[in-house]
């Protein structure tokens, strides 16, 4: 039901939200490196800083705004202007704003100014400091149009921006090779998923559009979106069911429109869609299943997942606010704001929930044995990732969009603590190298335990009660379908997985933990002779990092325990939680298509112990085998079982196998075609240029000797006439007379002759 | 044996066909002035004898006399010419005097 456009004051200001960011990223793209010579470092990042902290402020006065308006009236949104108007479909460039954007928004600005701030600390050597707050800035901006966008080409177009911006932050350190490979990695691979949402946007767009379009002599109007009696009498259908006053049916690219025409049953286009199939697929799960290809690019789900471990060549914040906190979350945001859309197709359900699961143990099992600090980091984030997807792939959703609330706060942690940890260690990633480092970085310490806690499951920090949520919507769920057929152990058995790869994280995570922060530094002077960067005065030694950077980590931490209030199970309050309550206007439409399984209170408390136990039971293996560095146990089973661990070490080989079967056959292709090219293509071109060399060689000995002949001869004959007729002039007086004479001679006796 | 004008014109056209020759064969430069002399006065005889034998009035004696005047003008700038074109090419050869030919 379409409501009420709220407030219009405050919506007004909407636009400010995604603009500050904007001029932040122009004030720096065009000014930042003459700031940075003339007032020095400070200047950059106080414009930076200052305009995403606007823009957080500004979100919040309208949080503040959300808050005061009844549940089913938060809104607010606002037309900017007109985009393009092509027959029935209008495009506006509009923002919204309701409790889902709403969230997003203040994580991005949010997370994103403490990030900011992070960073004046952690990049605080580097020469080019303007440029890189200069993509961050753009980094927010794209990221925001994603979110606050109204329709689905804003959202498009701010997808496209956060795969620039990550692609410029990834490839920062452009003189480096591998990171500038890793950015075009990242690159294309997002590309391929961003391919898949276009087309999901088309065939949407053609199932609305296209399907009605050629009835009757092309019957409809091009001019607006045909109220439903109109639609229903060129359907032959107009006995049906009353019109629903206000719901636009037919293409449109706008959430809310989408919506209202697809969930509100009068309306006949669910009963159409569901009847229509493209090649043989129903359209529904296609349209599903290609908008999540889209979001497996963007939010790293097999098997488009390989870009996210690569990117960890990024600068650390970024890897916190790009490759943890946020963009990597736009799929799910994705998912949960396509909700009523997804939750049509059982199928695409199934195929959400069960790739989520599989990414979240795959990731998992790689995590165990990295040695790069922050590659452990990436693959578990790719596995939380995963754990989302379960969320709203069972159709959670509101547990989904809580756990990524939840992972943007203990993920950033984690990597921000990590970042800490390499400034710390001088540029050390390796956590062979670390150890012992409780000691001398407390605070950073404190910030990784607090992220270690949430993200393994103990109830005393958020992460417990997003993943227990997921968990439990999977176990309870009793709608999914893979392939039109319905599944009823699918949600069973994606909960199993789920709770082993929740004990995975807590081992992987406790595993990082205490190889980093326990025992001895094993990091020396010898480790890492021959790195400067700047901390010459610090010595050898790890030491704490700045205030910007402690202060930051000393925020977030408490963020991941203080947002736990908001997602406190029914079970113990007996009241729906307060993350659930707040989602639930945007979530509705979506939520009432299908029922979770009723099961008593008993087996939902058996689900949270053992969701207890398997945190537990992942941090005591970690502590066991990893506190202090002193067991041997570790490396006797690596010696023991080599071949799985170097298998897993290697990442299953993945990229290998990606090398095998695309990278090189398609490398194989561009050479076969640079034969093809420089053979045939090459031959022909020389063959025609062969060609024209003869036909001018021809024509050049026409020009030598016809052409030239006749010219010169023309010269020649002037010339000898000219010869021979000088003689005539002697100069001499009595010559002329004999002329004078002659002529006359000639003139009488013509004058005789002719008489 | 009555003089008439054919006489008079045979003897004009005699002088006009000696100075012509003259003219044309003399090398020496004083001898072509002479020989336009002659013509002119070739010429004089025949303006004088249609005056005699034609209407009676004085225009053939008026241009007699004209033609005189210019025959004398015509001998001072002529001999002038010669003078100079003795003073430049030490010669008054008419046939080396090709000055005019470039």
């Amino acid at each position: 039901m379409e409501h009420a456009v709220a407030d219009p004051q405050a919506a007004r200001l909407l636009w400010l939200i995604p603009a500050l960011p904007l001029a932040g990223f122009v004030v720096n793209a065009l000014l930042g490196a003459k700031l940075q010579r003339a007032f020095g470092k400070r200047a950059v990042h106080a414009v930076a800083i200052a305009a995403v902290a606007a823009a957080f402020l500004v979100a919040l006065a309208c949080f503040v705004e959300l808050l005061g308006l009844p549940a089913e009236d938060r809104l607010l949104h606002q037309r900017l202007w007109n985009v393009f108007t092509i027959g029935r479909l209008s495009v506006d460039f509009a923002f919204a704003l309701d409790p889902l954007s709403m969230t997003l928004v203040l994580v991005i600005t949010g997370i994103g100014s403490l990030i900011h701030l992070f960073s004046v600390g952690y990049m605080a050597d580097e020469p080019s400091y303007w440029r890189f707050f200069c993509y961050l800035n753009l980094f927010v901006f794209a990221m925001l149009l994603l979110v606050m966008g109204d329709n689905l080409a804003v959202m498009f177009f701010g997808w496209e921006g956060v795969g620039l911006a990550s692609y410029l932050l990834i490839s920062f350190w452009y003189s480096d090779p591998e990171k500038a490979k890793a950015g075009m990695k990242a690159f294309v691979v997002n590309r391929i998923g961003d391919f898949g949402f276009l087309l999901g946007i088309l065939v949407l767009f053609w199932a609305l559009g296209g399907a009605w379009m050629p009835r009757q002599g092309g019957g409809l109007r091009a001019t607006d979106y045909q109220p439903v009696a109109e639609l229903r009498a060129l359907d032959g259908d107009a006995a049906a069911a009353p019109a629903v006053a206000g719901v636009k049916v037919g293409p449109t690219l706008a959430f809310r429109e989408l919506r209202d025409q697809l969930t509100i049953e009068e309306t006949g286009v669910r009963k159409r869609l569901d009847g229509m199939t493209l090649w043989g697929v129903p359209v529904l799960a296609l349209v599903a299943f290609l908008l999540f290809i889209g979001a497996m690019g963007k939010s790293a789900q097999l098997p488009l997942y390989v870009w996210l471990p690569d990117a960890m060549a990024g600068p650390t914040p970024v890897s916190a606010l790009i490759h943890a906190a946020t963009m990597v979350t736009a799929g799910v945001y994705m998912v949960a704001r396509l909700s009523f859309l997804f939750a049509l197709s059982a199928s695409a359900m199934g195929w959400v929930a069960l790739v989520g699961a599989l990414t979240a143990a795959f990731a998992a099992t790689i995590g165990f044995f990295q040695y790069d600090i922050k590659k452990v980091l990436a693959y578990s984030t790719v596995s939380q990732l995963g754990f989302m997807f379960i969320g709203v792939g069972v159709g959670a959703y509101w547990a989904g969009t809580y756990h990524l609330l939840t992972h943007a706060f203990f993920k950033a942690t984690l990597f921000l603590a990590a970042g800490s940890v390499i400034l710390g260690c001088h540029h050390e990633q390796d956590m062979r190298k670390m150890g012992g480092l409780a000691k001398h970085m407390p605070w950073t310490r404190w910030a990784y335990l607090v992220a270690c806690i949430a993200i393994a499951g103990f109830p005393i920090a958020n992460g417990f009660y997003s993943k227990d949520e997921i968990l439990w919507k999977a176990f309870t769920s009793n709608h999914l379908a893979l392939f039109g057929v319905k599944v009823p152990w699918l949600g069973p058995a994606i909960w199993a997985l789920g709770l082993l790869t929740a004990t995975g994280t807590a081992f992987y995570m406790y595993r990082s933990y205490y190889m980093t922060f326990s025992g001895t530094y094993r990091g020396g002077p010898e480790a890492d002779a021959g790195h400067g960067h700047g901390h010459e005065g610090h010595g050898h030694t790890p030491h704490e990092s700045p205030w910007t950077v402690t202060s930051v980590l000393v925020i977030l931490a408490a963020g991941s325990v203080l947002t736990l209030f908001l997602g406190l199970p029914a079970l113990w309050t007996h009241a729906p939680p307060l993350f659930e309550h707040w989602l639930e206007p945007v979530l509705a439409p979506a939520t009432k298509l299908f029922e979770f399984r009723e099961t008593d209170h008993s087996l939902e408390w058996l689900f949270q112990g053992l969701g207890v136990a398997a945190a537990f039971a992942g941090w005591l293996a970690a502590r066991a085998l990893y506190k202090d560095g002193r067991s041997e146990v570790p490396a006797r089973l690596k010696a023991r079982f080599t071949r799985a661990w170097t298998v897993v070490y290697e990442k299953y080989y993945v990229d290998e196998l990606y090398a095998f079967a695309v990278v090189r056959p398609l490398a194989r292709l561009a050479a076969l075609l640079a034969w093809f090219d420089t053979h045939l293509v090459d031959g022909i071109v020389n063959l025609v240029g062969a060609l024209a060399r003869f036909a001018s060689a021809i024509s050049d000995v026409i020009d030598r000797y016809g052409v030239d002949w006749a010219v010169n001869g023309v010269a020649n004959l002037t010339r000898g006439a000219g010869g021979a007729l000088r003689r005539l002039q002697t100069g001499r007086v009595q010559t002329y007379l004999y002329g004078a004479l002659g002529g006359a001679l000639v003139v009488v006796l013509l004058n005789f002759l002719l008489q | 044996m009555t003089i008439t004008l054919a006489h008079y014109l045979v003897v004009g056209a005699l002088l006009f066909a000696l100075g012509l020759v003259t003219v044309s064969t003399r090398r020496n430069a004083v001898g072509v002035l002479m020989g336009v002399e002659l013509i002119l006065n070739g010429a004089n005889v025949n303006f004088v004898a249609f005056e005699r034998f034609g209407n009676g009035l004085v225009g053939g004696h008026v241009f007699a006399l004209f033609v005189i005047v210019l025959a004398a003008a015509e001998a001072a700038v002529g001999l002038a010419i010669v003078l100079a074109l003795f003073q430049t090419s030490k010669s008054i050869d008419v046939r080396q005097a090709d000055l005019l030919r470039e």
